[in-house]
């Protein structure tokens, strides 16, 4: 807890962000370095560094900070400039609302309920994990059956086993961690099920995190049933058709104590939804400008809420964007509006942001439906990029440049990946 | 040895009812309850409708006290502070046979004076209950059906009767009942019990309970109901409990607006092993074929959590409330649907056959009726929340951030009996909602821990080998002894 800078709340900022993870922390910075002077940051856990507290292995800031560091070493690093630049930090704290002129409604029990007023307002409240209801395993319900996140923080931060002998469904990227976690704490992780034919989760995850562990990945594989009356017992895991339906007379039985679900991450929107914001029905996220603003004036959003992250650098940069936007919003400033819509074409599942300007340069970040070998990036037909390689489970990452679209005149941009056509190196 | 007039075995809706009727007298009364709190069995997994009172023929013991039953859940409700509302059912038909079984219906009502009972065409049904079915040809309103959340209403029963000098002793099944002339001897793995009287309420092993005892055998059987929870995006969609017309074995399959607005389908009624609570691929197909017939909008898509519950049923298929050959032992047994319904009558014929049974019921002058509902902050306005955040902070720090369940509501359902994941969840809502417990459970864990001085890794979901953490190896290695 921050408990070293006791914090006066005022009534009003300039910036309220609402959330303290890795995309709020930014957010904070960038609304600072814009030139907004009062910017408050509240987050409902204890501490400010959201889910990377609880990530404890390292990869996270290569791109950032070009080194190597751990979840809380990188959230730590952000807390310092958070602190040093002034920002009011309000951790155990919970926003009851927002309204359409930005009041938003706070509980603390150091505050007790006390509404507070922003010019502007930036959305950073992450993502949740999908749970068993979305999958609808059948079978009974005893224990034992977690999310991999909740596993994460059992294991990293209380300090306790999630159980002994563990079978992951899902190829996420949490769930190939935690598989990894899980044997390096002692545990035995019989399997990674993954119900498509291909993983989820970073490559490097894939190698990392299963190879060098010698855990068995089964690709096209889903758990069929949970038996186990108290604890989990065994599950069922059989094959699936292409069409997804399970195979049973393929299938076998694992005897295991434990099953992490590891089948997605849902952006937390609620207060988006309260506030009655446009939303993306691919990412479930908000629609938002090149200078991640939502559909509602100064109301502004970024990282996992928006879309989600395969790495925290990428959070970050979109944040710092989504502050800046947010302090020139406050300060009277806001910048252009876009006049360029970015729709998703063939093999791009969603594509964020939704609008860009001609006349500055925008990093848009793709996800890609299918994988492809050596394949073909087009925006419309004024720019194509060739790409090595794209899988669904990782971001294509593109740099939009004014020089790119000096030929282009029309109001909408078709965003595809296509197969690299004959003949073509 | 403990010593009382009166043990209950079996800590179900039916048994925390009869505690709570006996807490009104200067009696001694022990609940055993072999799972971790009351109401974890079927009282916590079925469909929460207090019937219309309609359903069944007054021929029959549970057609009369459903109606009984009834027209005591809302002062119930009222008096200990859980949720109720009378929200009325259509039954329809979609055929003459269909017709003809309304009409029989209505008449079975009449003839047990339910109120209100109306046949109305389809015009009116597609008037009021606009997403039924275009099919349906005609529906038998009843207005007086209502819903609870089940479960509340055990947890309610169960603290009255406590509070009232009831004795509740859960984990504690019975092994051994034996007796000498005065009356009983109940063997637990923690102690024996002298009771003069014994109910047997134990639900799905009340046969069991009956053989201990040796008394008259009679045969529990299992049917299993299977139910599916939709998104609280279609609350709203039908406003009633919509039923089908019924079959010999079951009420069908109901669409069911539940108490928190979500609906629900289910349940399905199958015969099964009376340990079989899965959920199965086949029994979401017939909930949802048999949900979309009444509402054809309802998509198996929009399922969020699933459970089954498990109905204890005699040959007759009708409830078994009676003395036996022994004196001093009341069986109170095959209490399925509808038992929630009937649950309040059922425990004051109870009181009686125990006072034919020589059992002196003096009213006990201290009797408090009544109990603070709990506090619960998702429902309170600005104002109220802030004054109450002002007054106790542990209430203005959000546990459940889905559910906006807060510490101080988790601390007063552990000091109003919860010990499990499970009890905390049924009494606060607290990972009922989107995230599942994701982000909540650890500081439920936490709480529950702290709170009733239990290690994390002894703490479970619901009682018995259902644990949720264990130690880590290099701390089990340092423990000799230990594999």
């Amino acid at each position: 807890m921050i408990s070293a800078r006791p914090l006066q709340l005022r009534s009003s900022y300039d910036v309220l962000v609402v959330g303290a993870g890795p995309a709020g922390m930014a957010a904070a910075l960038g609304a600072r370095e814009a030139g907004a002077e009062r910017v408050l940051m509240v987050d409902r856990e204890p501490e400010t560094g959201g889910i990377l507290n609880q990530c404890i292995h390292n990869g996270f800031g290569l791109h950032h900070f070009k080194e190597e560091l751990s979840g809380p070493e990188y959230a730590q690093r952000f807390l310092e400039q958070v602190l040093e630049r002034d920002v009011d930090v309000l951790t155990d704290a919970y926003v009851l609302d927002i309204d359409g002129d930005r009041r938003t409604a706070l509980m603390s029990p150091e505050h007790g309920v006390r509404e507070v007023a922003a010019r502007a307002v930036v959305l950073a409240m992450g993502a949740r994990e999908r749970t068993r209801g979305a999958v609808r395993i059948p079978g009974q319900r005893p224990a034992g059956v977690m999310t991999a996140g909740f596993a994460q923080k059992l294991v990293n931060q209380a300090g306790y086993l999630p159980g002994r002998r563990v079978v992951v469904l899902g190829s996420g990227d949490i769930g190939l961690i935690m598989a990894r976690r899980l044997v390096l704490e002692g545990a035995e992780v019989l399997g990674v099920f993954e119900i498509l034919p291909h993983v989820n989760g970073l490559s490097r995850n894939v190698v990392q995190c299963l190879q060098d562990f010698d855990i068995p990945l089964h690709l096209s594989t889903t758990v069929t049933r949970i038996h186990g009356r108290e604890r989990v017992e065994r599950v069922s895991v059989a094959p699936v058709d292409e069409a997804f339906r399970p195979l049973p007379e393929r299938g076998w039985e694992v005897p295991c104590d434990t099953l992490l679900l590891s089948i997605g991450l849902i952006p937390e929107n609620e207060l988006s939804r309260r506030l009655r914001l446009r939303l993306d029905p691919v990412t479930t996220g908000p629609v938002v400008t090149s200078g991640m603003e939502t559909s509602r004036d100064g109301v502004f959003a970024c990282g996992n809420v928006v879309h989600i992250h395969d790495l925290v650098d990428y959070v970050t940069e979109e944040s710092l964007l989504a502050g800046r936007s947010a302090g020139a919003f406050a300060l009277g400033t806001p910048a252009a509006a876009d006049n360029v819509r970015l729709v998703p074409g063939e093999n791009v599942h969603s594509c964020v942001p939704h609008t860009i300007t001609t006349d500055r340069e925008h990093v848009v970040y793709l996800r890609v439906s299918r994988s492809l070998k050596p394949c073909t990036l087009r925006l419309g037909d004024v720019y194509e990029r060739p790409l090595r390689y794209v899988v669904p489970g990782e971001t294509v990452t593109l740099k939009v440049r004014p020089r790119f679209l000096e030929a282009f005149h029309g109001d909408t941009l078709r965003v595809e990946v296509v197969p690299r056509e004959e003949g073509t190196a | 040895m403990l010593s009382v007039d009166v043990t209950i075995v079996g800590g179900g809706v039916v048994g925390c009812a009869i505690a709570r009727e006996l807490s009104r007298y200067r009696l001694r009364v022990l609940v055993l309850e072999r799972a971790a709190e009351v109401g974890f069995g079927t009282s916590k997994a079925n469909s929460g409708i207090i019937h219309a009172g309609h359903h069944s023929a007054s021929t029959t013991l549970k057609g009369r006290l459903e109606w009984e039953g009834n027209q005591r859940w809302a002062g119930l409700a009222d008096a200990l502070g859980f949720g109720f509302r009378r929200i009325g059912e259509l039954t329809v038909a979609f055929d003459d046979d269909d017709r003809r079984t309304l009409r029989r219906l209505l008449e079975q009502g009449e003839g047990k004076g339910v109120p209100g009972l109306e046949l109305w065409p389809a015009e009116r049904v597609r008037r009021e209950e606009p997403n039924l079915s275009g099919e349906i040809e005609e529906a038998l309103h009843a207005p007086t059906a209502a819903v609870v959340n089940p479960y509340e209403a055990c947890f309610a029963l169960a603290e009255s009767a406590v509070r009232n000098g009831v004795e509740l002793a859960c984990g504690e099944p019975v092994k051994a009942i034996d007796r000498d002339p005065d009356g009983w001897f109940l063997l637990t793995p923690e102690r024996t019990v002298r009771s003069r009287f014994v109910i047997n309420a134990a639900g799905l092993h009340a046969d069991r309970v009956a053989e201990l005892a040796g008394v008259e055998p009679f045969t529990v059987r299992a049917r299993k109901g299977e139910e599916y929870l939709l998104d609280k995006r279609l609350a709203g969609m039908v406003s009633r409990l919509i039923f089908p017309c019924p079959t010999p074995h079951s009420k069908g399959i109901l669409v069911i607006p539940t108490f928190d607005g979500t609906l629900m389908v289910g349940p399905t009624a199958h015969m099964t092993a009376k340990d079989d609570l899965s959920t199965t691929a086949e029994g979401a197909e017939e909930a949802f074929a048999g949900a979309r017939r009444l509402v054809p909008g309802i998509s198996e898509r929009d399922c969020i959590a699933e459970f089954a519950g498990l109905r204890a049923v005699l040959d007759d298929e009708d409830f078994l409330i009676g003395p036996t050959r022994a004196r001093g032992f009341v069986n109170v047994a095959g209490i399925q649907s509808p038992g929630l319904t009937a649950a309040p009558a059922i425990a004051e014929q109870v009181a009686e056959l125990l006072a034919a049974e020589g059992l002196v019921l003096e009213p006990d002058d201290a009797f408090v009726g009544t109990l603070d509902p709990p506090v619960q902050v998702a429902g309170l306005d600005r104002e109220a929340l802030a004054e109450l955040a002002a007054r106790d902070p542990r209430y203005a720090r959000i546990a459940c951030r889905c559910e906006n369940v807060t510490e101080g509501e988790v601390l007063e359902a552990v000091a109003r009996g919860a010990r499990t994941l499970d009890g905390l969840k049924f009494r606060t809502r607290v990972g009922m909602g989107r995230c599942q417990g994701g982000f909540c459970t650890w500081r439920c864990l936490s709480l529950l821990s702290e709170a009733t001085g239990t290690p994390v890794p002894a703490l479970t979901k619901r009682g018995g080998g259902s644990w949720i953490a264990c130690e880590r190896n290099d701390r089990v290695a340092t423990e000799v002894g230990h594999d």
